[in-house]
């Protein structure tokens, strides 16, 4: 049976992971290799890796970490973070990325999803939405680290997202993203329903309970979170353990 | 022991090159006749889209090549639906032949997301390629095309009614699923190859 999926997100700087990761026994945490076997070892089932570095120099790193944890990891991961060109996404797949996520160069031209999937395959192209509640609009998608209201609606957004190939919808609610008070049911059970293809729920995980609630009332196919994970607030094989008892199917 | 990694374009080759290299053992990834035949086995990986798979194995006369092989070879992911017949993808596609197979895309319902993506049970293993594993170990599949279940399947998966997680017949293996991205489980397989 095809099982939900645990993703942790590591974001990176430099070529370096970020945002004071906790392991005890891991002697550099900022290694994203070392990070990621862990994560790895300890049951994750992917990992996304989300650039944050804002230089010129950006895309040889990205290109050059990607190398590295491909080198040792042997499950999947997908990269993202100002993906924004046919010749990015190349660069990173052909060094060993499963999967590239886009997100505002997509909403900047649509067109480039079809592109990529045309030439890439749908299964390696993640569309990234990050949405937004506030009345009267609804959910809307944001972008520049969601600060800028694109005035999208966040359902159909998606839709044609998947329409125009994306082979998965990672989806994160801004509004609960840090709040640790759970996924957004509402949004995510939305697009899960109006898109054929698998739907990452992200933001606002704080509890093994908020995993259970995203994959039963929201048919999410995976569930990400970053600090939670990192912090080792929650470790991966009790979260899976936590959710084969309330009957998800898990890879443990 | 000479590997050979078939080189078309395939996408995700690095992958299966640094899986081999964790294994300690060397590959060289070429579309050169001379290499492959001389080659003791043969990988054949592979994500993307079956037409334009085909087009440039048709360019580098790899459809005539392939099917003369002799020596174990291992299929991966679309290097196994490559091994059929036809395929439904790209409006039709004329495959290798090398297996009695057509190859079909899944049709999406509410609980079953197209692509078939994450990690699955095996089921039905019969293969010295599976030895040491268990039925329902998990291995990692992303899939929108399957093939159906024959005489030449060796490991089936379910989703929601049983495929082809591999097949065989004669020297020729091959499996849906990412051996290189599906952990120990994955490791095990390749390594069960490299022994054949």
């Amino acid at each position: 049976m095809l099982t939900k999926r645990i993703i942790p997100c590591l974001d990176v700087k430099d070529g370096r992971t970020v945002k004071g990761v906790r392991f005890e026994g891991l002697r550099d945490a900022g290694d994203p290799v070392a990070l990621a076997s862990r994560y790895a070892r300890e049951g994750a089932d992917e990992l996304v890796f989300l650039d944050i570095t804002a230089t010129n120099q950006k895309r040889a790193t990205l290109v050059a970490l990607v190398r590295d944890v491909a080198r040792e990891l042997d499950i999947p991961f997908t990269v993202g973070g100002g993906i924004g060109t046919v010749a990015d996404v190349e660069a990173l797949l052909l060094n060993g990325a499963d999967k590239v996520s886009i997100n505002s160069a997509a909403l900047a031209r649509p067109e480039l999803i079809d592109e990529l999937a045309a030439r890439f395959g749908s299964q390696c192209i993640v569309v990234a939405a990050d949405a937004r509640y506030h009345e009267p609009e609804g959910w809307q998608i944001y972008t520049r680290a969601g600060t800028h209201n694109t005035g999208f609606d966040a359902v159909q957004w998606c839709r044609e997202a998947a329409d125009r190939g994306a082979g998965e919808i990672l989806l994160t609610s801004m509004s609960n993203d840090g709040t640790k008070d759970g996924f957004a049911l509402d949004i995510t059970g939305a697009v899960s329903r109006a898109v054929s293809v698998p739907v990452v729920a992200s933001g606002g995980a704080g509890s093994m309970q908020d995993f259970t609630r995203v994959f039963q009332q929201a048919h999410a196919d995976a569930g990400l979170a970053a600090s939670i994970f990192h912090f080792g607030e929650i470790g991966i094989r009790e979260l899976k353990e936590h959710l084969r008892a309330d009957g998800i199917p898990v890879r443990l | 022991m000479e590997i050979a990694v078939i080189n078309y374009k395939g996408g995700n080759v690095q992958s299966v090159l640094f899986a081999l290299e964790r294994l300690g053992v060397r590959a060289t990834l070429t579309a050169d006749h001379e290499l492959i035949r001389s080659a003791d086995k043969i990988l054949f990986p592979g994500e993307g889209e079956a037409a334009s798979a085909m087009r440039e194995l048709r360019a580098q006369g790899l459809h005539e090549l392939l099917p003369t092989l002799t020596q174990p070879f291992l299929g991966i992911c679309l290097g196994m639906q490559l091994l059929g017949r036809h395929s439904e993808e790209g409006g039709g596609t004329q495959m290798l032949g090398i297996l009695p197979f057509d190859v079909v895309r899944f049709s999406a319902a509410a609980e079953y997301k197209v692509p078939h993506m994450g990690w699955n049970t095996l089921q039905e293993l019969r293969s010295p390629l599976f030895e040491g594993l268990r039925e329902e170990d998990y291995v990692y599949f992303v899939h929108s095309y399957y093939a159906p279940v024959g005489e030449y399947t060796i490991a089936q998966a379910t989703y929601p009614a049983p495929f082809s997680a591999a097949v065989q017949h004669r020297n020729f293996a091959a499996v849906q699923f990412h051996t290189e991205k599906s952990g120990p489980v994955g490791t095990r397989i390749l390594e069960n190859f490299l022994k054949l």
